[in-house]
């Protein structure tokens, strides 16, 4: 195996860096979108268990979300923010995972033969294509149920909780769920712990160990609490 | 005792009877320092300071100064006259200015401060540092490093060195090597490593202000003396194989000492005398070469591969307990079968005053001659005695912990000790918590070096010389705690102070590259390359520093005599010859090439090597760590000669085949009276 | 014991390089890893070929010169550096897999041998506290909670080595730079460039070409010094807080 020499770094000492331009104000801006998108799944997580109170319940729920706030707000007007603002976190969180990314590529242009990992996380070292997952999934999840609301069982319909039930009996779409369910809990452990870490809270043993269970906790709750509604419908639990 | 306050003499300069090294040097002019002050010992310092001429501010910026190494004494120099406006190179061979030697001290750092209101003070540190180099130091030098102590710690915690402190947040304090009064600061058990990192980020933030320019992984291999000053180096990279010449104002050596002329010691493996030897080449003597301090809590040699020896913190010798077996067939027995009456705990049986605390110097013989009888522990390592026979020899001794473990528990002597015991762990692969340690003396410190007077000047103009790589603040051995001392306080405190005084002069007239010397010391380093990489012949320059380290061990290790000497000049002359005709380095000049940098430290080493001994041989004496077998009192204690002896030997180059000239500077103390040392 | 070694040789920085492959033998479980190729080394002096080129200096784990990545570990399989890692560690017939650190800002130089002069420039760029020499107040005006100074020391424990980049999937030096942050902003005596210092020192590593923390902790688990990942959250904080100070 040969390898071509890198390139000498850049000798010279740099004057008036930014503290607003350099790789950690990048990693706070995916800490800080990372948690916007977390507040928002555990609200999402919380309106999916409402399939558990039954049909009416479930389908009054999401008609109250596009009224909230009305008169004040129009028609799905918080939907509507809530829309912009994780849109604005999607830009920020993968426009500066693709720059960390290049930036951690460009370190390391030439790679060992032999490389062990010690200790860093599954979850950890699967950052970025599991993070691609979740973006593939969510797509394909608004397309399924915000955009087109296609019923396998029979086309187009306004019924969410029908839609949610119909869609969940068949196996295959069950197991889509579950799969993005699994990246989401592990992009989920290390993300909240790498969060905590990004955003300086953890400078002593103790916060550091709780910030780490906080992230089990967090990845096993959230991604545990949004597997349950398709396991439910699978298993029968939760039936039309 | 009395007080004394410099104003009268207590000694007669000494008049040398004997006469072992005749024939084997030429007799020289006596020297005097010319710029001793004198006067009560309390004023010289700072009367000195006063008296010595400022540079213009606006001067500074035209004077180059040329500083050789970068640890404790050449980073605080580079970061304090960078600071003060001055241009500085700054040369080392490491990858980076942090990495100097200094790095590796242990324990801690001495200073008057008198935290613990224990009776310390100044004086103090002064009376105990002279006495612990048993009368072979410079009254004046030891005095003003003593004053400047304090200003040290105030320096280092300025800049963010994290001593150890106490619950209030004040500094701590602990007493080290004997001595009765607390005044070592320490952080952990790497005060040299804090020390160092805090000179190293002071001399950076110079090299941000663009006052320091540094040559890292450059090798000073010529001194430039150009007109009778010195002016410049010639400089290896050691990446590229460029050889470039640096001319400055004067050039300040800082380049550390020369304990690898034993091959095996607790230096660094770069450790190296070339820039000391080459400026001695060029004129600059050499002082007290064979004052070499040897430590007694090493970890023995394990084979013939051992390529560098680990000291064990002093400490351990507060609670370990020394001994052998007294018959030399339980050697290979475990330990901890051994009964106790057949063991032999000799510190405490020879000197029960003090026990297994006596001095380095004499804990370190005792261990020698145990295992010189035959009783000594470990793996038998090959030697080869003076016939040239090879015979094999345990040498190690026991450092038992089991009573301490008794006493303070498994977890009370884990508190204390824990750090070195897994240091020790890692590298024999025997727990010490469960069998005793092993442990043996290695060289540890050079108290010689170039001489220097008041000023750290040498004897070449425009030549400063700080540091360890100096002979000037310990005498004949080195107390605990006071190498960090001394390298910060010539480099933050006293050259700045004393440079001054020549620079005043400055700048001098332009040399340039076409200049004869120049171009002569150019050629001259040219050469030898060449020559290194032109004998083509078996052995690596490895093999020589091996066995120049044997000889030297043998020889001119923890016990010395004429015979042995005499000897061992003639086997380094031999050892010399066979290098320049037999050596082997491959690759080329123009490269990395580590085989060539090790050939020209080897060819240095060789030639110090044999003046240690012929020093060792005219001193027929016992002082600090030099001990002549022919001087000892009846029951082997050493025993010096201050009516013969009480002098600074400083040795000028004779030439390429020529005698090495000698040069006496008498010691005359104003401010302390001579004793004999006792550890009985 | 006897072993294969396959070694990463390189003439220069600007040749290309290759895995070479060597056998040793009688090698001694007693033997440090660098005894070791030092062995290997007066070998192929012998055999008339150039030996291995690498860093060593101090060779009792605190200079931080040694630099060695042995089967795919940043000073090898113990918490240690290279210079005290032991043949013991290894058995009889292994094959070991030995090579330089890899990262962009640490250019090879030379086989084993690596340019790591990126650290001296984060540490010119405000790894420091501006004290000039002469100007210090005495030592015990201001004391320093025993606490914090512990914290600081531990942090200053750091041998600037290198092996948390070597480490680092992302080739970053976050712990080198957390634990120079954190020594100096522990200790009163280092407040005053608190802000400026952590900004200047994180904009020349980036301008190094050191990536960024993934926070994942490959860097602390080869650090011989067992440095904490606490540094680079403190780090971490130090920016923020500096950014909120406008810097």
């Amino acid at each position: 195996m040969t390898c071509v020499a890198t390139q000498l770094s850049n000798r010279t000492l740099v004057k008036g860096s930014r503290s607003t331009r350099s790789t950690i104000a990048l990693k706070l801006t995916m800490a800080i979108s990372g948690l916007v998108f977390l507040g928002y799944l555990i609200l999402h997580m919380y309106g999916n268990l409402k399939v558990f109170a039954g049909h009416d319940a479930f389908n009054e729920y999401a008609h109250h979300l596009r009224e909230f706030g009305a008169p004040m707000l129009p028609y799905e007007g918080l939907l509507w923010i809530v829309r912009v603002v994780l849109l604005v976190a999607l830009v920020a969180h993968v426009w500066s995972a693709l720059v960390l990314t290049g930036r951690a590529r460009k370190a390391r242009t030439a790679k060992y033969t032999v490389k062990k990992n010690i200790a860093s996380s599954l979850s950890s070292r699967t950052m970025r294509w599991g993070g691609l997952a979740i973006f593939i999934f969510v797509v394909w999840h608004l397309l399924h149920f915000t955009i087109g609301k296609v019923n396998p069982d029979g086309g187009p319909t306004n019924d969410p909780y029908n839609l949610l039930v119909d869609s969940f009996d068949v196996w295959w779409m069950t197991v889509i769920y579950l799969l993005a369910m699994l990246a989401l809990g592990m992009h989920l452990h290390h993300g909240t712990w790498s969060a905590a870490q990004t955003l300086g809270l953890t400078n002593t043993a103790k916060s550091r160990a709780t910030a780490k269970r906080v992230g089990w906790v967090v990845a096993i709750v959230i991604a545990g609490g949004f597997a349950l509604v398709p396991l439910s419908v699978l298993f029968g639990i939760v039936t039309k | 005792m009395a007080f004394l306050d410099g104003t009268t003499q207590t000694n007669q300069p000494s008049v040398q009877v004997s006469d072992d090294a005749a024939g084997f040097y030429t007799p020289g002019t006596p020297l005097t320092d010319p710029v001793a002050p004198t006067g009560p010992i309390k004023d010289r310092w700072v009367n000195r300071k006063f008296e010595n001429r400022l540079v213009n501010p606006a001067n500074r910026r035209k004077l180059d100064i040329i500083i050789v190494g970068t640890g404790l004494a050449g980073g605080a120099a580079a970061a304090t006259l960078g600071e003060a406006g001055y241009n500085v190179k700054s040369f080392c061979y490491q990858d980076s200015p942090r990495r100097a030697h200094s790095i590796a001290a242990q324990g801690g750092i001495n200073a008057a401060k008198n935290y613990k209101e224990d009776g310390d003070s100044t004086h103090r540190l002064f009376y105990d540092t002279v006495k612990g180099g048993d009368y072979r130091a410079r009254e004046n030098n030891v005095y003003r490093l003593a004053e400047v102590s304090a200003n040290i710690i105030d320096q280092c915690v300025a800049q963010g060195v994290p001593f150890a402190r106490e619950y209030g947040g004040l500094l701590d304090n602990r007493s080290f090597g004997g001595v009765q009064v607390s005044r070592t600061f320490y952080a952990r058990g790497q005060t040299g490593q804090q020390l160092l990192i805090g000179a190293y980020q002071a001399m950076e933030r110079q090299v941000a202000a663009g006052t320091v320019e540094q040559f890292t992984r450059h090798e000073m291999l010529e001194l430039i003396v150009a007109d009778g000053k010195a002016r410049g180096i010639i400089a290896r990279d050691l990446v590229t194989g460029e050889v470039s010449t640096h001319l400055a104002d004067v050039v300040v050596l800082a380049s550390g000492g020369y304990g690898n002329v034993f091959y095996l010691s607790t230096n660094a493996m770069g450790s190296n005398v070339t820039a000391a030897w080459r400026a001695h080449r060029k004129g600059a003597y050499m002082a007290n070469p064979c004052y070499t301090q040897i430590h007694p809590t090493c970890i023995p040699v394990s084979g013939d591969h051992q390529s560098k020896l680990t000291l064990m913190s002093e400490s351990l010798r507060n609670d370990g307990r020394i001994w052998v077996p007294k018959n030399p067939a339980d050697a290979e027995k475990d330990p901890r079968d051994i009964p106790e009456e057949d063991r032999d705990y000799y510190l405490e049986r020879i000197y029960p005053a003090f026990g297994n605390l006596v001095p380095r110097d004499i804990a370190s013989r005792a261990a020698k001659y145990q295992c010189d009888d035959g009783k000594g522990v470990g793996p038998a390592v090959r030697e080869v005695d003076e016939n040239g026979n090879e015979k094999f020899v345990r040498r190690g001794v026991y450092l038992d912990f089991a009573e301490a473990i008794e006493r303070f528990g498994l977890d009370g002597v884990r508190e204390k000790y824990d750090n070195l015991f897994d240091m020790y762990q890692r590298i024999t692969g025997e727990n010490p918590y469960e069998t005793p340690m092993r442990i043996y003396p290695a060289v540890h410190y050079v108290m010689g070096g170039l001489w220097v007077d008041y000023h750290l000047q040498s004897n070449v103009e425009g030549l400063f010389v700080t540091g360890e790589a100096n002979f000037s603040d310990h005498g004949a051995n080195r107390l605990g705690a006071s190498a960090l001392m001394q390298g910060l306080a010539d480099g933050y405190f006293v050259l700045p102070n004393t440079i001054r005084e020549y620079l005043a002069d400055g700048p001098f007239n332009k040399i340039d590259e076409s200049h004869p010397a120049v171009v002569a010391a150019k050629a001259e380093v040219d050469q030898r390359i060449n020559q290194f990489l032109s004998i083509g012949g078996t052995r690596s320059a490895d093999s020589f520093h091996k066995e120049l380290g044997r000889i030297m061990w043998e020889y001119c290790g923890m016990d010395r005599n004429a015979e042995g000497l005499k000897k061992a000049i003639g086997l380094i002359q031999d050892l010399k010859k066979a290098f320049w005709s037999d050596l082997k380095v491959l690759g080329t000049a123009d490269t990395l090439n580590q085989s060539l940098e090790k050939a020209g430290r080897v060819a240095d080493f060789i030639e110090l090597g044999e003046l240690m001994c012929v020093d060792a041989l005219n001193r027929r004496e016992s002082c600090g760590g030099h001990f002549r077998s022919e001087s000892q009192t009846e029951d082997g204690e050493a025993l010096r000669h201050d009516e013969e002896f009480a002098y600074v030997a400083a040795w000028e180059f004779g030439g390429e085949d020529g005698l090495p000239v000698l040069h006496k500077e008498d010691l005359i103390y104003t401010a302390i009276e001579m004793k004999q040392r006792s550890y009985k | 014991m006897n072993l294969t070694l396959k070694i990463w040789r390189q003439k220069d920085a600007s040749s290309a390089g290759a895995i070479e492959t060597y056998q040793v033998q009688d090698i001694s479980p007693d033997m440090s890893f660098l005894e070791m190729l030092d062995t290997l080394n007066e070998q192929l002096n012998e055999a008339g070929q150039d030996p291995v080129a690498f860093d060593s200096d101090c060779r009792e784990g605190i200079c931080g010169t040694c630099a060695l990545m042995i089967n795919g570990q940043a000073h090898g399989p113990e918490v240690t550096t290279t210079c005290q890692l032991h043949m013991r560690s290894f058995s009889d017939g292994d094959t070991i897999t030995i090579e330089p650190w890899r990262a962009d800002p640490f250019p090879v130089l030379k086989d084993l041998v690596v340019d790591r002069s990126a650290f001296d420039r984060i540490i010119q760029s405000g790894g420091f506290i501006s004290a000039n020499t002469g100007s210090a107040p005495e030592a015990n005006s201001v004391p320093a909670p025993r606490d914090k100074a512990m914290r600081a020391f531990n942090a200053a424990t750091c041998i600037g080595c290198g092996a948390c980049v070597a480490a680092c999937p992302n080739g970053s030096a976050s712990l080198f730079l957390g634990a120079k942050i954190t020594h100096l902003g522990e200790l009163p005596q280092g407040q005053p460039e608190r802000d400026s210092r952590v900004v200047a020192m994180v904009g020349q590593h980036d301008h190094e070409g050191f990536g960024g923390c993934t926070n994942i902790g490959e860097c602390t688990a080869a650090c011989p010094k067992e440095i904490p990942m606490d540094v680079i959250s403190q780090l971490n904080k130090d920016l923020r807080t500096a950014m909120k100070h406008g810097l």
